[in-house]
């Protein structure tokens, strides 16, 4: 099952490595991981996904995750109602025509394309887990050429 | 003042009377500051002897054990004893030097990614890299280290930050925002294991290190003596409980003794107090304890329900949870039936050996160790069965008295270690216990012993073997003795050219002879015990298997 944790950390070097060495040490990869500085400069908010078959390593993980000294709270989302989203770039192919179908399916999706170059479209889009999967089959038919994600950002409701 | 010496100060301020130490490159500023600073400096053999010693040296005295090694190979000679703290929640602070700021991460002359390497093995790590961030974050390392459930905190300190220039400001208060133990526990939850305790019938409590890291002991035996529940302990609580007291079952586990393993497995209320079920104590998860309910009192949470359930959890420290736990407790069990039961297995599956004419036996020598000194010592240990049976024969009757690596099992730990505590406890007699194998590992600090005089007596059971290891090939894999046989110097000799002196015993009739002489000698001794070469120790329970399936061996 793939969970979604949030920290917030001081916002210092280091403290990435010890959050990934809890997971990494039982052999856990982690999925996404999204960090940035918060209103306050001194903090830095993280959403990891991570797959973990063993929920009874996963509850382990987070009371490890609390007891890092620049940790400063742990929120597992898995069983919180909150709100996700994940930003993804893309390049695919474009002619003239495509527009069109482009323009409707981004009326259904939050998405624009941001560049046209040649026969190479760069597009942008918004959304959860499963709208972003659905855009992404959509978007197959024009033949994606690259894919960058940010990863899943969440926070509480 | 130039960091160096502010590392010093620092240390002063912080309560450190003395530290464990190899010089080197990298730290060559900290070293000519110590060369006329007011502060103890014992200089080791090795570096993984300073490291077991500052650990040593915490366990003998609860406080804060430092030790100062160079980059590079000095930091990485450091990392087993740091792992070996940490493994056993022991309060340390290691400083190691680093290459200076420009160079780290070059591959410089003896560099080491040493907050990296330490990152899983210490509670906390730092590299400081402004000077001016020195003196604080050596007050948060002390503080880090002992508070909470302690462990070792390295800090990483840069050749040209031990020379730059600031000015000496020792914070007061340390104050992090991420970091607050809980110390109190939650009184609902208290009232909760106080009303399961009045309910239970057959109760027993089963007591970790953290009795000896809060202090709690008195508590202990005043929960004990009420309730009238037997007590049992971990390797690490050891010395938590007194070890003659009619309520102690000794330890439990897999060289834990079969009443204790029996009650446990019997048991319908387990109160486990700073102690984390680890596997050498349940043996067999699945099967572990089937009827009991759990009260689980620690400090760390994460401790909690890692391996077992846990009816009732408190997190908090020992002797204030088990304080008000017994103000709590208004209807006292009915245990006599429970302790008659008890006391049946006591009889019945005593701790025994059998003589073999004038062979050595261990649990003889050990025997006699405590008749001799009525638990008025200290006792060290190296890793094997040397260390399980002095676990077993030697009886603890105050915290602070039984310094062994358990969590981690180190060979090589009770030689420094027991210097280290003959320096926190200069009062007290010093014994490592050891096997021909383990001395081996660290007999370099025989040379910190003579030449700062420090008096401790090394007890060699030497059986010509890699006694465990042998044990389990014995055991489990045909009697195919697979490089367990093991050479060793003539250690009266060896400890004679240290300039320590060295005694050999070879018949039992000897033994209380050759020890009242080791401790009449003001100087380090070794004695090397020629011991019946494949005895065993039981009883034992195989891995993986449940704790009452004991192989209860020759008895």
């Amino acid at each position: 099952m793939r969970h979604t944790i949030s920290l917030l950390v001081e916002n210092k070097f280091g403290v990435l490595a010890r959050i990934a060495g809890l997971f990494s040490a039982r052999g856990y990869n982690i999925a996404s991981l999204a960090v940035s500085e918060t209103l306050d400069p001194t903090i830095s908010y993280m959403t990891i996904v991570v797959e973990a078959q063993d929920e009874k390593i996963l509850e382990q993980i987070n009371k490890q995750l609390n007891k890092l000294i620049d940790v400063i709270t742990v929120t597992d989302f898995t069983k919180k109602e909150h709100v996700d989203r994940e930003l993804i770039l893309l390049k695919i192919g474009y002619a003239v025509k495509d527009k069109q179908k482009l323009d409707e399916l981004f009326k259904k999706y939050v998405g624009k394309i941001i560049q046209v170059k040649n026969d190479t479209a760069i597009v942008e889009a918004v959304g959860d887990q499963s709208q972003i999967g659905q855009l992404l089959e959509a978007l197959s038919e024009f033949g994606i050429k690259e894919l960058v994600r940010t990863g899943r950002l969440a926070i509480t409701n | 003042m130039v960091g160096a010496r502010i590392l010093l100060e620092s240390l002063k301020r912080a309560g450190v009377e003395v530290i464990f130490g190899y010089p080197g490159g990298q730290v060559l500023p900290i070293f000519d500051q110590l060369y006329d600073f007011d502060i103890k400096f014992i200089l080791t053999r090795h570096e993984q002897g300073a490291a077991h010693a500052a650990d040593g040296y915490s366990r003998a005295t609860g406080k804060v054990g430092v030790c100062l090694a160079t980059s590079g190979p000095g930091a990485t000679n450091l990392v087993t004893g740091i792992a070996n703290a940490y493994m056993d929640s022991i309060p340390m602070v290691a400083i190691t030097g680093q290459v200076g700021t420009h160079l780290i991460g070059n591959d410089a002359f003896q560099e080491a990614d040493v907050t990296g390497i330490t990152r899983p093995i210490t509670k906390h790590n730092f590299l400081v890299k402004d000077v001016k961030d020195l003196a604080r974050t050596i007050a948060e390392a002390f503080y880090i280290a002992s508070s909470g459930r302690p462990g070792p905190v390295l800090i990483d300190i840069p050749l040209d930050i031990q020379r730059a220039d600031t000015e000496f400001i020792w914070p007061e208060k340390v104050n992090l925002r991420s970091y607050k133990p809980t110390y109190s526990g939650h009184p609902g939850q208290i009232k909760k294991a106080a009303r399961l305790i009045s309910s239970a019938r057959r109760p027993i409590i089963y007591a970790g290190g953290g009795i000896i890291t809060s202090g709690g002991h008195l508590e202990l035996k005043a929960l004990a003596e009420k309730i009238q529940a037997p007590v049992t302990t971990t390797f690490m609580g050891l010395g938590g409980f007194c070890g003659t007291h009619k309520l102690f079952l000794g330890m439990l586990g897999m060289h834990g003794t079969a009443y204790a393993n029996h009650a446990v497995m019997e048991a319908d209320l387990i109160i486990a107090v700073g102690a984390r079920f680890d596997d050498r104590v349940t043996g067999r998860l699945d099967n572990f304890a089937p009827d009991a309910k759990v009260i689980h009192i620690d400090i760390d949470p994460s401790s909690i329900s890692k391996n077992v359930r846990v009816d009732i959890p408190i997190v908090g420290d020992a002797k204030n949870i088990i304080g008000e736990l017994i103000s709590q407790i208004k209807k006292l069990p009915d245990t006599v039936a429970w302790l008659k039961m008890i006391e049946g297995w006591r009889k019945k599956h005593p701790l025994t050996y059998k003589h073999n004419g004038s062979m050595i036996k261990p649990q003889y020598i050990l025997e006699q160790l405590w008749k001799l000194t009525k638990g008025d010592a200290i006792i060290c240990t190296e890793v094997g069965q040397s260390q399980m049976w002095a676990c077993q024969w030697y009886k603890y009757l105050t915290p602070r008295t039984w310094i062994s690596s358990g969590g981690l099992g180190t060979m090589g730990f009770g030689f420094p270690a027991a210097i280290g505590a003959k320096l926190g406890c200069p009062g007290k007699e010093v014994f490592n216990i050891a096997g021909d194998g383990s001395i081996q590992m660290n007999i370099q600090e025989l040379a910190t012993c003579v030449a700062n005089k420090i008096n401790v007596k090394v007890l060699i059971f030497n059986n010509g073997f890699l006694g465990m290891v042998r044990q389990w090939q014995e055991l489990f894999y045909k009697k195919r003795y697979s490089y367990t046989p093991i050479t060793s110097p003539d250690f009266v000799k060896l400890a004679q050219s240290y300039g320590a002196v060295g005694l050999r015993v070879s018949k039992k009739s000897e033994v209380i002879k050759a020890l009242k002489k080791a401790m009449q000698i003001k100087n380090t001794v070794f004695v090397d015990f020629r011991i019946e070469p494949e005895e065993n120790v039981w009883p034992m329970v195989p891995a993986g298997q449940a704790i009452n399936k004991m192989i209860e061996g020759l008895a």
